[in-house]
C-alpha cells in the first residue's frame, strides 16, 4: 500500500515512518506541508494519507478540503494525526471528510487499530 | 494562579511521555517563578493566544534532552542537532495541544513551536502574566514544564 506521511516535523514523519515499517507497510511518501501534500497525492496513486494539521504554508484541514474537493482524489482516504483533540476540532476534520482521526500522542498499536479499520 | 490552568499542562506531559517517550515523568510541586529563574541547554517554546495568552515551555539539560528524544524517535542522538531541536519542539506541541482539549472552554489557540538551544540559557516570559514552573523527573533524567498563562478579556 502506498502510504503519504504529511508533517511539518521531521521527527514526527520518521516515528510515523518506523511505525508503518513496523506494521509491514514500507512504500511510504513524505510530505512537509499541505501545498506539498496536496500536489503529491494529486500526482500520485496514493491508498492513504496521514495528514498533520498545524503547518505553515497550508493547513492540514485545508490540504484535506482541497484533496476532497478534486475528483481524482476526492476518495483517497486520509487519516488526520494531529494534537488537535477537541470534540469540535474533530467534528470539523470530519465534516471535511477525514476518513479517521488519530490525536497525539499515540502508540502504535492506534495506528495499527486505524489501518484494520480501514481494511488495510 | 489558578490550579486548572496548570494541571492539563502537567497531566499532558506525563500522558506524552508515558505514551510516546517510553518513561512515566514525575511531577514535583509546582512553584511560581521568581526571577533569576533557571538555566537550560535546550527549550521547545509554544505561544497561546485567543482565551488565554503566554506560553509553556518545556526545557531540558543537554544530556536528558539527548536521552529524551533518542526514546521518541527510536534512534540514538549522541549531539543537539536539528534532529533534536525538532524532536524538542514537537514534544513541546505534543504538550500544549494535549493541555489545550482539557482548556476546551477558554478556545485557546496554540502556536507552531520555538526551540532555543544554547548552554544555561534562560527563557525571559512576559512579567505581567504569572508563570509556573512544573519540575518532573524520569528515566531520562530532570526536566522542567514552565505554564505562562493569564486569561484574556473574552473569558
Amino acid at each position: 500500500m502506498k502510504i503519504l506521511l504529511v508533517d511539518d516535523s521531521n521527527t514526527m514523519r520518521r516515528i510515523q515512518r518506523n511505525t508503518l515499517s513496523g506494521l509491514g507497510f514500507t512504500e511510504v511518501d513524505e510530505a512537509e506541508d499541505g501545498a506539498d501534500a496536496v500536489a503529491k497525492v494529486q500526482a500520485g496513486n496514493y491508498e492513504l494519507v496521514l495528514m498533520d494539521w498545524n503547518m505553515p504554508n497550508m493547513t492540514g484541514l485545508e490540504a484535506l478540503k482541497a484533496i476532497r474537493a478534486n475528483p481524482k482524489t476526492v476518495a483517497v482516504p486520509v487519516i488526520m494525526v494531529t494534537s488537535e483533540s477537541e470534540k469540535s476540532r474533530i467534528l470539523e476534520a470530519v465534516q471535511a471528510g477525514a476518513t479517521n482521526y488519530i490525536v497525539k500522542p499515540f502508540t502504535p498499536d492506534v495506528l495499527r487499530e486505524k489501518l484494520a479499520a480501514l481494511g488495510k | 494562579m489558578r490550579a486548572e490552568l496548570i494541571n492539563p499542562f502537567l497531566k499532558a506531559t506525563v500522558s506524552t511521555f508515558s505514551t510516546m517517550v517510553n518513561t512515566a515523568p514525575t511531577p514535583g510541586k509546582p512553584y511560581v517563578k521568581v526571577e533569576p529563574g533557571l538555566t537550560h541547554d535546550v527549550s521547545g517554546i509554544i505561544g497561546l493566544s485567543g482565551g488565554a495568552k503566554g506560553a509553556v515551555i518545556i526545557s531540558f539539560p543537554s544530556e536528558t534532552a539527548l536521552t529524551t528524544v533518542s526514546a521518541f524517535i527510536g534512534t540514538p542522538v549522541t549531539k543537539v542537532d536539528a534532529d533534536v531541536t525538532d524532536a524538542v519542539g514537537e514534544l513541546a506541541n505534543i504538550i500544549a495541544g494535549a493541555a489545550k482539549a482539557d482548556l476546551s472552554g477558554l478556545n485557546v489557540n496554540i502556536s507552531l513551536p520555538s526551540v532555543v538551544v544554547g548552554t544555561n540559557h534562560k527563557v525571559n516570559t512576559p512579567k505581567d502574566i504569572p508563570s509556573v514552573v512544573i519540575p518532573f523527573a524520569c528515566t531520562h533524567g530532570d526536566f522542567v514544564v514552565e505554564v505562562c498563562i493569564a486569561l484574556t478579556e473574552q473569558k
